[in-house]
């Protein structure tokens, strides 16, 4: 086992530094030149020169990469351009925000995309199962931008329930901050949410017509038994894998969703660093994005490995 | 309620009927009367089973035999009331101890489940729960039923797996399914049906999915737990041979109903049923004759149940038919007490014997084909080998090991012939196969046909000679594409090898068809709408298409019915004497390699253990493997004692193959110290009969003179 977690770790991190080198070599091609950025088109070129010299950028690319991946691994983040300030303690705040709405929303859509799932295929074929899996693709095809609206425009204006703009204070806690979380956490939930629904369904279906399933009945075990101990272990393991993939379409949605609920997350950071061109805010936010993706798929590796005793631990 | 009693005219061989009689008349511990199921599906409601009886007694075992299709497992489900949605009982009685099941509530049911009636299934790794250990899923029935707390139950299912001979039950308790063999497993599932000594025990093909050698030990076992426990055995086969192992009495299934049900020697020596005598006849023989005979078969197939025909629903296909047969559908008659058939000319029906060698004087004897003696493949020291999983993290200092699959195989196979490879699974037959067609390069050795040395990967291969060796594989559902149609599988490689254009291979495919009796309207059919005979029947077109000169037959016929298993060697053999094509025969059963084979190889972990004519191989001397493997045959003849020479144990893994002779740790010949520390020499007997042993041929053909009787 702990073999298989060090290998699997392996390839968390050579996918890391693969996406470094890429996020890396994306903003070198970006048009623009730092030092005209950040001391405006009217500095002199000495000037300009002598800011090259102190940030290191006429140094090979190679050497700067080394050291911009080297200062990023000692969290030494740099300086954003834009604002002026130390990168991670920014960074970090957002990213706390963000962690809060992606909780939220993690607690909506695990549960519920289960729940519902499970009920489709225990119901199979009957209304229920129709309503939810018409239901759910519905809600695939729903960008963030419309069902946030949408969500906005019944419960905060018509309905008046919850509050239409999320504009916290980046510092609150999440007591205080919770009511601001629930519109855009569900906004974000609902894309994810019927992949979940698919894939409980589709495995559970699968499993419910295993051999295994037919001897757990014939031992004469009662219905709730066969469904918890029999079928939700095996049934659940590809809802894993899709849960862990879609951390990657929840930062995605995150992006969209902050931006029309003005929330301060790291979504919405990253969207600021790519309209300011500030390029190290980026690099930072982006990279930092790749290392919580990996992180994920590499925990969801494991529960599988953890749940499914098939998986050779090499 | 009579119980069937010795008669003084029953063989000494039948001996096993005295079982059910030692007690006095008791009442039948299952009664099912007049069942009748019914599925509602596209084409409407088919009556599955209709208006079927039968009574099993305490320690008997009802054997219910019939081809696929005839309604076994559907009338044992639905006695049990565990049917799939679309499934319902529509009428009849069921009783377990007198208790009527049709009436019970689902949760009355439940607490019969696994209690009073254990089932035991043909697979058992899919009948075990992948992701949970083994003694935790049988501990789930001894806590359920028995009231046991954990560790009572713990200790129930180390008690139970002692009692199905399972080596070591601590560790097989902490084990996942995918961990044990198929045998083990099923040992298992034995184990876990048979916790609570249920009134009934259900068994649906428990042996098909192992291999012959493993399916003895278990069926040895079976006999053994009847007499231990006091289950009523309702056992579903299609497989007369196994039948004559466990039952007592026998009921014969066809379309929904039942034929005949009679005790096992009556129904053996006196079948009052055509359909039993045509089942009878299908059955495998051995035969040492060097000439190939075709094999008896049934003509037609079971009908659809939306499609039943009028009067008797064997009529169709009946060689004893009257314009009455299609009148009325006959009832079953008591023809003899405890004997009764569902004919109306049950009094013409012959004796077996007596049927069987007319049928085979009336059959033709398949020419021998010319060309003797021209070597076509030419197998040299072919080794495959795979790389095993490795261990350790830092690269370079990494071991891996080795899975020697196929360890340096040599064999011939000559023009117009066929070759057959038996050996349990993980011996290697089908990577050597694989090898010669070039589907999985061999690692070493050469491979020649016609004298010119194959290149290793059909990759490399010239279309010339991809043309040459074409390959029929087990499965026919997994090797025709489901999208394409007949006539495209059959085109494609008429077109790709045999460069004719499209119209040309249209009509060729259309003759290949016929050829294979088929109608060559089939050419627009879809595989979904096809039998499992008749897709096999394609694969062979397919195979037969480029015109090739050897076709690989990965065990074609397994998966298929007795009945369609003989045509479609009948068919092998007819397409062989007109065209002169070779074949390797692949087979982990030698009942079936004997038929069509002129040479044999028993193969065991990636070595022949013994190789010659198929004649040479079949009688004394023996290698210790080979005779094993004859022994395990199940055959169809309660008359016949067959010497119980089994196995233990599985091939061990082709990593750690055996010092010496790799064969000396499950075998029954073991000699000592010289069989752990040397590879054995190679024997030769008359015309190029080969044994791999250390014991003398002489002597083996001395302690071997009783194994095996060959008609």
């Amino acid at each position: 086992m702990l073999t298989f977690i060090v290998r699997r770790l392996g390839f968390v991190v050579l996918m890391v530094l693969l996406s470094s080198i890429l996020i890396f070599w994306a903003t070198q091609v970006l048009p623009g030149d730092i030092a005209t950025m950040m001391l405006g088109r009217f500095a002199s070129e000495e000037a300009r020169q002598n800011l090259r010299e102190e940030l290191g950028l006429n140094k090979p690319v190679v050497t700067q990469y080394v050291t911009w991946l080297g200062d990023f691994v000692q969290g030494d983040w740099g300086y954003s351009i834009s604002t002026r300030s130390e990168i991670r303690p920014l960074v970090m705040e957002r990213l706390r925000n963000s962690a809060m709405l992606a909780g939220v929303a993690f607690a909506i859509f695990v549960p519920v995309g289960i729940l519902l799932g499970l009920l489709a295929a225990l119901r199979r074929n009957s209304w229920v199962d129709q309503t939810i899996s018409v239901g759910s693709l519905a809600f695939i095809g729903l960008p963030e931008f419309v069902s946030g609206v949408v969500l906005i425009s019944i419960f905060s204006i018509k309905l008046g329930w919850l509050p239409s703009q999320s504009a916290i204070e980046p510092s609150s806690g999440f007591v205080k901050a919770f009511p601001y979380l629930i519109l855009p956490a569900i906004t974000v939930a609902l894309t994810t949410l019927a992949y979940v629904v698919r894939m409980t369904r589709s495995s559970t279906v699968d499993v419910l017509q295993t051999d295994y399933v037919r001897t757990a009945n014939l031992k004469g075990l009662p219905p709730r038994r066969v469904l918890f101990t029999h079928v939700l272990r095996n049934s659940l393991l590809p809802t894993i894998t899709v849960i862990a993939i879609s951390v990657g379409w929840l930062i995605g949605g995150l992006i969209v969703t902050e931006s029309v609920f003005s929330y301060p997350g790291l979504g919405r950071l990253v969207l600021f660093g790519v309209q300011r061109r500030d390029i190290p805010l980026i690099q930072a936010t982006v990279l930092l994005i790749v290392v919580i993706y990996g992180i994920a798929n590499l925990l969801a590796d494991i529960l599988y490995a953890v749940l499914n005793p098939r998986i050779r631990y090499t | 309620m009579d119980s069937p009693s010795v008669t003084p005219d029953i063989a000494p061989g039948s001996a096993v009927l005295g079982a059910s009689s030692a007690g006095p008349a008791a009442l039948p511990v299952l009664e099912v009367e007049g069942l009748c199921i019914e599925y509602e599906t596209e084409r409407g409601v088919l009556q599955a089973v209709r208006n079927v009886s039968l009574s099993v007694n305490r320690h008997e075992s009802f054997g219910l035999v019939g081809e696929s299709g005839s309604g076994k497992s559907t009338l044992a489900m639905g006695a049990i009331r565990y049917l799939a949605a679309n499934g319902r009982v529509t009428a009849g009685s069921v009783r377990l101890n007198g208790v009527e099941l049709l009436g019970l509530s689902d949760k009355e049911l439940r607490s019969l489940w696994g209690a009073s009636i254990g089932v035991v299934y043909q697979s058992p790794l899919g009948a075990l729960n992948p992701s949970i250990q083994i003694g935790r899923q049988l501990a789930e029935v001894a806590r359920l039923h028995l009231g046991m707390d954990r560790g009572a139950a713990r200790q129930r299912v180390g008690e139970m797996l002692a009692k199905v001979a399972m080596p070591d039950p601590e560790a097989v308790m902490k084990r996942y399914p995918h961990q044990l063999s198929g045998g083990m497993l099923q040992r298992c599932v034995i184990a876990m049906a048979l916790m609570t000594n249920p009134a009934l025990l259900i068994m649906d093909e428990p042996t098909t999915a192992l291999d012959v050698t493993t399916q003895a030990v278990v069926l040895d076992l079976v006999a053994d737990l009847k007499r231990e426990f006091d289950s009523a055995i309702l056992y579903i086969t299609h497989d007369l041979g196994v039948i004559t192992k466990i039952c007592e009495r026998v009921g014969v299934m066809y379309a929904g109903e039942f034929m005949e049900q009679a005790s096992l020697d009556a129904l053996f020596h006196r079948p009052r049923h055509p359909y039993t005598l045509d089942l009878l006849g299908c059955v495998p023989r051995f035969e040492t004759s060097p000439q190939k005979r075709s094999l008896v078969t049934i003509p037609g197939s079971i009908p659809r149940l939306d499609e039943l025909p009028h009067g008797c629903i064997f009529s169709p296909r009946c060689g004893f038919v009257r314009e009455a047969c299609r009148a009325a559908r006959p009832p079953l008659l008591e023809v003899e007490p405890d004997h009764r058939a569902a004919c109306i000319r049950w009094e013409v029906v012959p004796p077996p014997a007596e049927y069987l060698r007319e049928a085979t004087e009336s059959l033709d004897v398949v020419a021998p084909t010319a060309g003797k003696d021209v070597v076509l493949v030419e197998v040299d020291g072919s080794k495959t080998h795979f790389k095993g999983p490795a261990r350790g993290l830092i690269p370079g200092r990494r071991t891996r090991r080795w899975i020697r699959a196929v360890d340096g195989v040599s064999l011939t196979v000559e023009e117009g012939q066929t070759l057959g490879i038996v050996g349990e699974s993980g011996s290697g037959k089908t990577t050597l196969a694989r090898a010669i067609i070039g589907l999985t390069p061999a690692t070493d050795g050469d491979i020649r046909l016609r004298g010119r040395s194959l290149e290793r990967s059909t990759g490399r291969r010239k279309r010339s000679v991809l043309k040459e060796i074409q390959m029929v594989f087990q499965n026919p559902d997994a090797s025709l594409n489901p999208t394409r149609s007949v006539g495209d599988a059959i085109v494609r490689p008429l077109v790709l090898l045999g460069d004719l254009s499209r119209e040309q291979a249209r009509k060729r495919a259309e003759e290949l068809l016929l050829s294979v009796s088929l109608p060559a309207t089939y050419f627009d059919r879809l595989p979904n709408e096809l039998s499992g005979g008749e897709k096999q029947r394609v694969a062979i077109a397919r195979a037969f298409a480029a015109d090739p000169e050897l076709i690989l037959c990965d065990e074609p016929i397994s998966s298929l019915d007795v009945s369609v298993q003989g045509a479609l060697m009948n068919l092998l053999m007819k397409l062989q004497a007109e065209r002169r094509t070779s074949y390797v025969f692949i087979s982990h059963d030698l009942s079936a390699v004997q038929h069509l084979s002129d040479t044999i190889a028993v193969v065991y972990l990636g070595l022949v253990m013994e190789i010659g004519h198929a004649v040479d191989v079949l009688t004394p001397p023996f290698h210790p493997y080979t005779e094993a493997l004859l022994s395990a045959v199940p055959l169809a003849d309660p008359d016949i004692k067959q010497t119980p020479v089994r196995l233990g144990g599985t091939v061990p893994s082709a990593m750690d193959v055996p010092s010496g002779c790799r064969f000396h740790p499950r075998c029954p010949r073991f000699l000592g110290d010289i069989c752990v520390d040397q590879e054995p020499p190679w024997r030769e007997g008359d015309a190029g009969h080969h044994i791999y042993c250390h014991i003398p041929l002489e002597e083996l053909a001395c302690l071997q003179a009783e194994t095996l009787v060959l008609t």
